[in-house]
């Protein structure tokens, strides 16, 4: 059993060096999102694996990590809504220029 | 046991993740993305995991692939962004990763022979709260204040969701989530699947006390269900100075606040339960919860308001 | 007996001075938007008042207030705990937010006859949502329920540095958004292994038992990189100035002062309480370089900067630096003045900075623009802000009498003590390039106005008021003795 939980150790390890990969590379910020999303996934399988090794003490799995893991997903899809909403909103503005005009910018341009 | 399933998995869960990172376009990568929720759905099951299961499930390759596959559809006029990087800087990182990688399953499964763990504890102290499913016992118990914190976290994004509409458009609905073409099989779905899938919601939170299953997966059914009518034009998303909503968005941390504090007059102080009262008491929690959850969940994936208040 | 009902009474106070604030961001949200400036004010008052009463108790005793959440013993539950640091921070954090809640009262926000209410709802919900979880990462003894309190401070801090809706405020807001997130999961990695090396998460057990190995070095040097990278240390510091520059000015203020803190606060947690012998000197060597760079580079960065905001935000990346020199410092009989120059040096920078921010909104108020070539007549137009300007900006030069003063002083004797001459001459060099920038905003602003001037707006009363006592707290700071401040040290973990 122990070398299954190893494998599953190795793909999360595998998972996070492929988010940082692609979080370090990539410009496009919803790529960049994404690939947090998949850092975040293979943290999460850690500790699936740190509960499943609880199995040597007699357990099918500790509940603690599971507890930590379901905060932690609903915590990173609550960055990735904040996240995308602020995509959406600079694509809105940088399509519409109307809108830039901003009380502060226009004192600027008067000054 | 063989573990030729367990090996396929794996290469299929790296496959999927390469895929996200490599993927030309966009929407292939949130496709992958979404597979690989699926796929780790599977992975949680293997690890004896069920209620992360079903939140990644719910959430994971739910919620955030209907979020990703959104911001694509609305992206689509913009070009993307090509990866500015050389080749050289690829393969240094690259290699950094990869070194990265070695680390940390070096430093995770290095560890001692007889791997600690709070598994006994958690099992010694479960009579005392009197729920079947350890895993609900230590989120609405034992670490009741990340649960709560939790909601705070999402109650913050939420707003700080909402912060991105104009200001003259403030407090009005969120754009539509009508689809373009909303196919007949997707009304007729939106009619006829509501009532189940708040069964299945209602089902996955009671359950929750005892069995796999809990406020998030349920809220998060609840949530897509209201998204699947809006999708199909069924119904339009509320107005965010609604104050029905607004009640609604703070009524699960509300009264997870008030049960706190009862703590302290009718038991061992913040966040505990009385005797013979926390099953009760956790599950009618839960519904509150749950409660808010579908309506924060729903109104972030909708995003900020779009239109003027009426 | 009478005893224990005291520590039940004082515990209390720990989970009021997180829950306050808790009940009025969600207040905030269901009353109407006129209503939400008021509630945040009464809540912040007696948050204010929470502190107070926790550090007086702390005081009182000598000992530190424990309190264990739902009863359950750590590791299996999570513990709150006050002791001379963290309410030391804790009154720091409730007065600042206070001030700015003061300065940002009134037309501030939105003027009074809007008939939108966006910008209030966010500020006052957001402000609420900084203070929770700024006493949750002072209180809370649990690594991972720290992790919640950290991403709750981020995504607080983003939504306000996007406040504004202009795209280079959002532009600045993304970045800074997903480089913390990046310090959140690299945090989140060390948290993990850590659990599958130790089986739990709590600090004071995880103290006792934590050993010299692979997995705990590599799990705390992860979890430190991340808190660096959502601290803005040199080099991981490129987000923070668009972010902190392109914030409103109340906004920033928060920021600079208290955010940035939160992860060096965690810092010295994982350092002093977790690390084990032979890397926590290589860490604190590593931490007191990068701190050096900060303190050097940023400051030549601010001197550079035509904009008020930005030079100030730069500035703030400097001040931070010098946080990072105590951890070499703590070797030897000069340990407890160092702790007590670093901790002084946060909380009157936290005072100074805050001001100077405040500031810099009036200034840009009042000339309609903050470019330091052309900020003549500023002082005959709003002079006590300027005043303050001046005030914030001696603690941060660190001239006599002020906090900034005091705390550098302790680190240059801790230094010269034990023979750190490369980081006694980083404090003389850091002190002299901050008076450059200071004083190149003062000669302009000092200036005499030009001919036909006319201040663009006026500025309520209180509002100058408020940038005043901020900055007079960071001279306040510099009459306390110049010696180790037996306060901090109570009941801190790892501390000598």
């Amino acid at each position: 059993m122990s070398d299954v939980t190893t494998l599953y150790g190795l793909c999360a390890s595998g998972l996070i060096a492929i988010g940082i990969y692609g979080f370090s590379l990539q410009s496009e910020p919803l790529r960049r999102i994404i690939s947090f999303n998949l850092i975040g996934t293979g943290v999460f399988l850690l500790f699936g694996v740190a509960a499943r090794r609880a199995a040597a003490a007699g357990f099918l799995a500790d509940p603690v990590p599971h507890a930590m893991v379901i905060t932690g997903i609903v915590v990173a899809f609550a960055a990735t809504a904040l996240t995308v909403a602020l995509i959406l909103r600079l694509a809105e503005l940088n399509t519409d220029p109307e809108e830039n005009i901003q009380p502060e910018a226009r004192d600027e341009k008067s000054a | 046991m063989s573990m030729l399933p367990d090996l396929l998995l794996v290469m299929l869960v790296l496959g999927a993740a390469l895929w996200t990172v490599a993927a030309r376009d966009r929407r292939s990568s949130v496709i992958g993305f979404i597979a690989l929720g699926l796929l780790l759905a599977l992975v949680w099951m293997r690890l004896y995991a069920v209620d992360v299961a079903l939140t990644e499930a719910a959430v994971g390759g739910g919620a955030t692939g209907l979020l990703l596959l959104r911001a694509c559809a609305r992206l689509d006029s913009i070009d993307a962004g090509k990866p500015s990087a050389g080749r050289t800087l690829q393969l240094l990182i690259g290699f950094c990763c990869a070194a990265m990688g070695v680390g940390i399953a070096a430093a995770a499964l290095g560890g001692p022979d007889l791997p600690p763990t709070l598994a006994p504890a958690v099992a010694a102290n479960i009579d005392a709260v009197g729920l079947g499913n350890p895993v609900t016992v230590v989120l609405l118990a034992y670490r009741a204040i990340d649960t709560l914190l939790e909601k705070i976290v999402l109650i913050a994004a939420l707003v700080g969701v909402w912060s991105l509409a104009p200001d003259d458009v403030w407090g009005g609905p969120p754009a539509s989530l009508k689809l373009a073409k909303a196919s007949e099989p997707l009304t007729f779905l939106a009619q006829i699947l509501p009532p189940v899938g708040f069964v299945i919601g209602v089902y996955l939170i009671w359950n929750g006390a005892d069995e796999p299953g809990g406020t998030f997966q349920g809220g998060t059914v609840l949530a897509a269900m209201w998204l699947l009518v809006m999708l199909a034009g069924l119904a339009e998303p509320p107005e965010t100075r609604r104050a029905l909503l607004q009640y609604l968005v703070v009524f699960g941390p509300a009264v997870f606040l008030i049960s706190g504090f009862s703590g302290f007059w009718l038991a061992e102080g913040f966040l505990s339960y009385p005797t013979g009262f926390a099953k009760t008491m956790i599950v009618a929690l839960e519904v509150a919860l749950a409660l808010s959850i579908a309506v924060i969940v729903a109104m972030m994936l909708a995003g900020p308001s779009a239109r003027t208040p009426r | 007996m009478t005893a224990g009902a005291a520590t039940i009474d004082s515990g209390a106070l720990l989970v009021v001075s997180i829950m306050l604030p808790v009940t009025g961001m969600l207040a905030v949200i269901v009353s109407p938007a006129r209503r939400s400036e008021q509630v945040a004010l009464v809540i912040l008052a007696a948050s204010l008042l929470t502190a107070v009463a926790t550090a007086a108790e702390v005081l009182r005793t000598g000992e530190p207030i424990e309190y264990l959440l739902g009863n359950w013993r750590p590791p299996l539950g999570v513990a709150l705990r006050a002791d001379g640091l963290s309410v030391t921070l804790m009154v720091m954090a409730s007065i600042v937010l206070s001030c700015v809640g003061l300065y940002a009262s009134g037309s501030y926000l939105a003027p009074p006859d809007a008939h939108h209410s966006r910008s209030r709802t966010v500020f006052w919900t957001l402000l609420l949502g900084l203070s929770v979880a700024l006493n949750t990462a002072f209180l809370a003894q649990d690594l991972f329920t720290l992790f919640v309190a950290l991403e709750l401070l981020t995504f607080s801090a983003v939504a306000l540095v996007a406040l504004d809706g202009r795209p280079t405020s959002l532009e600045a807001a993304l970045r800074y958004l997903l480089l913390a997130l990046a310090g959140s999961v690299f945090y989140l990695v060390g948290t993990a292994v850590l659990y599958g090396a130790y089986g739990r998460l709590d600090l004071s057990g995880l103290r006792q038992i934590s050993r010299d190995d692979l997995a705990t070095t590599f799990a705390l040097s992860l979890m430190m990189t991340g808190l660096l990278v959502k601290t803005a240390l040199f080099p991981m510091h490129l987000w923070l100035p668009p972010a902190h520059a392109g914030a409103p000015a109340a906004a920033s203020a928060l920021l600079s002062a208290l955010v940035v803190k939160a992860p060096f606060f965690l810092i010295v947690l994982l350092w002093t309480g977790i690390a084990p012998r032979p890397f926590s000197v290589i860490a604190g060597q590593v931490l007191a370089i990068l701190g050096m760079a900060s303190i050097v580079f940023c400051s030549v960065m601010a001197l550079r900067q035509s904009r008020l905001k930005l030079m100030i935000a730069y500035s703030t990346v400097a001040q931070v630096g010098y946080l990072f020199l105590v951890f070499p410092l703590t070797i030897g009989g000069t340990a407890n003045l160092a702790w007590s120059g670093c901790v002084l040096q946060l909380v009157s920078h936290a005072f100074a900075k805050a001001s100077m921010f405040l500031a810099a909104g009036v200034i840009a108020e009042v000339m309609g623009h903050d470019r330091i070539s052309n900020l003549k007549g500023t002082f005959h137009a709003v002079p006590i802000t300027l005043t303050a300007f001046a005030l914030a900006g001696l603690s941060l030069i660190g001239l006599p009498i002020s906090g900034g003063f005091s705390a550098k002083y302790m680190l240059l004797t801790a230094a010269t003590e034990i023979g750190a001459w490369w980081i006694a001459g980083t404090i003389l060099v850091g002190g002299l390039l901050a008076a450059g920038y200071v004083f190149k905003v003062l000669g302009q602003a000092l200036a005499p106005p030009a001919e036909g001037f006319a201040a663009a707006r006026s500025i309520p009363l209180h509002r100058e008021l408020v940038v005043l006592v901020l900055a007079s707290a960071a001279i306040a700071m510099g009459f306390l003795p110049l010696d180790p401040l037996p306060f901090i040290t109570i009941g801190r973990m790892g501390l000598p």
